[in-house]
């Protein structure tokens, strides 16, 4: 399933510096669909840089993140349980406190 | 001619200032004045005076009480259709709290007070310092030094002397959020820490404010309207506060000027449109602005959590707990926006002090200085003969590092002690583990060059 990753507020830093990702990522064996859980760990494992302490913490993303599916708050769809369908964008946004 | 102009700036400030004294003596007078009493003055009104009785010059069409020099001022915002003269007058009677006058506080405070907000409160403990010239733009370089409140207020009245200004040179703490908030009509979070955020809008939703808060790092900016229309608050959003290690400061990623100038500009925006019910404010929303591609994108939040801590159905945060309430605790980080302290790793034996390093120099003992900060933070500024090789790094330059300390003696090759700086001193500590590892005598130079300038050299332009 072709997905687009967008990672902001300072996330990007552990992906190379690079924002935007177009990645092709299945459903993990035994499963028909892909969770946003699945993806995080996807995530983790394929695209990663450094410090996975940043991005996640247990199964979700750590304190501070802002998970968008389609520029829509991940809380409004499902969250960890959320189903991802082809061509999805997912958004990762590191929140800011400075002034 | 700089020490002049330096003085003249002084003075024009000192004199907005008393002008300040004045009108807070003779409140009451300025705003609403009989319109009779100043329209003698030649107003467009007046060219129809001659069918009228004399004592009746103008007439406020729709029963509003903006005096003839009101009218004039904000007559560009009157023309709007939209707006007109019910919202210039909510302005005028409105208060709006800014906690901040920095970088965010800095448009805000501008583009109210050129407004016609009636009171502006500026909450701020810090002074005006060279290094926030570039973004904070309402401070100047003949105020470096002063309060940013003061500096803060002097242009805020200079812009528009009919201004009300509360000043606050102290900041929010758990114990005063309520009692300083509960004056204003509508708060703004220009803060730059966390902890401060989370205490803003706590105290926001006991004292049932409205909250505009934005924020802004590196190229990147967010904006998001707070408490509002059933709209969530800051902690529907984030119940769990960040860990101190992804609070980045603009003190050490740095902050394009203009980028919090634009979202403090959102933010002024979004406070004239809650206190004058024009549009649509900016509620269960998320403005995300990234500076690097120009891009603008709002994206859709969740609404009002019912389990919410703060604002939830069965709230724990309220008027009793929240002034006990241990924000730094809560946040592991200070209500202010400190450097987190330098941890204490390696032992004395692999550490040397500033002083220490510079007798090393004097001495012209044979060493390698290894500098593990970022290329771009060494390209600023860094010590003669020392060595770049970003702390990340390390590990695939393993080689290199243990070349670079190798000399040929007549006895062989031996390695020469490696001296490690960083900026504050943290990196260059986990540096000296990682190069012992590597077999070479590596010494932490304690504190960096945050050190360094405070113990040996003030003329380092640390930054």
């Amino acid at each position: 399933m072709q997905l687009t990753l967008e990672f902001g507020g300072g996330l990007e830093l552990l992906f190379g510096s690079k924002k935007k990702h177009q990645v092709d990522v299945s459903p993990s064996n035994g499963h028909i669909e892909l969770t946003v859980e699945a993806l995080l760990v996807w995530i983790r494992d394929n695209l990663l840089k450094e410090r996975p302490e940043m991005f996640m913490k247990d199964k979700s993303v750590r304190p501070g993140v802002l998970v968008l599916i389609n520029d829509s708050d991940w809380e409004l769809c499902g969250r960890l349980e959320g189903v991802l369908e082809d061509k999805d964008t997912v958004t990762f946004i590191s929140t800011l406190h400075g002034g | 001619m700089a020490d002049l102009s330096a003085e003249l700036h002084k003075l024009r400030v000192e004199n907005a200032l008393l002008k300040k004294q004045v009108s807070l003596l003779t409140a009451n007078g300025n705003l609403s004045q009989n319109p009779t009493a100043i329209s003698s003055g030649g107003y467009a009104g007046d060219a129809a005076a001659s069918a009228f009785p004399e004592e009746v010059q103008w007439i406020a069409g729709a029963g509003h009480s903006l005096s003839g020099l009101e009218i004039r001022r904000y007559s560009r915002q009157l023309l709007l259709p939209s707006f007109g003269v019910e919202a210039q007058q909510k302005l005028a009677k409105a208060s709006v709290l800014v906690v901040g006058a920095g970088g965010l506080g800095s448009p805000v405070l501008l583009y109210l007070a050129a407004s016609g907000v009636g009171c502006l409160g500026i909450m701020d403990p810090d002074s005006v310092e060279l290094h926030n010239l570039h973004r904070q733009v309402i401070h100047s370089e003949a105020l470096v030094g002063e309060l940013k409140v003061k500096s803060a207020a002097a242009t805020c009245l200079a812009i528009n002397s009919s201004l009300r200004v509360q000043e606050y040179a102290f900041a929010l703490e758990a114990a005063n959020a309520l009692e300083v908030i509960s004056d204003y009509d509508i708060v703004v979070d220009a803060s730059d820490n966390v902890a401060t955020r989370y205490l803003i809008s706590d105290a926001c939703i006991v004292a049932n404010k409205p909250l505009v808060s934005g924020a802004a790092l590196g190229m990147d900016g967010q904006l998001t309207v707070y408490n509002h229309a059933q709209g969530p608050c800051y902690r529907c959003l984030f119940p769990t506060p960040p860990s101190q290690s992804a609070c980045q400061r603009c003190a050490d990623a740095g902050v394009l000027g203009v980028v919090p100038g634009i979202v403090g500009t959102f933010q002024a925006l979004e406070v004239i449109k809650i206190l004058t019910g024009v549009g649509e404010p900016f509620s269960e929303r998320m403005l995300v602005f990234d500076a690097l591609s120009t891009r603008i994108r709002t994206v859709n939040l969740r609404g009002r959590n019912p389990e919410c801590a703060a604002c939830g159905d069965n709230p724990q945060v309220d008027r009793r707990t929240l002034p006990e309430f241990d924000y730094e605790a809560f946040t592991s980080s200070p209500l202010c926006d400190a450097p987190p302290p330098r941890q204490q790793i390696v032992g004395e034996d692999q550490s040397i002090t500033c002083r220490g390093y510079k007798e090393v120099r004097e001495a012209h003992e044979a060493h390698l200085l290894l500098d593990v900060r970022e290329q771009h933070e060494y390209a600023i500024a860094a010590l003669p003969s020392s060595l770049n090789i970003p702390f990340s790094l390390l590990p695939q330059q393993r080689d290199a590092i243990v070349a670079a300390a190798e000399v040929t003696t007549s006895l062989g090759v031996k390695s020469l002690p490696v001296y490690v700086i960083c900026r504050r001193g943290n990196d260059s500590q986990a540096a000296v583990n990682e190069l012992r590892s590597f077999g070479l005598s590596a010494y932490d130079i304690t504190g960096g060059f945050q050190s360094w300038v405070q113990d040996v050299d003030p003329n380092f332009p640390f930054f």
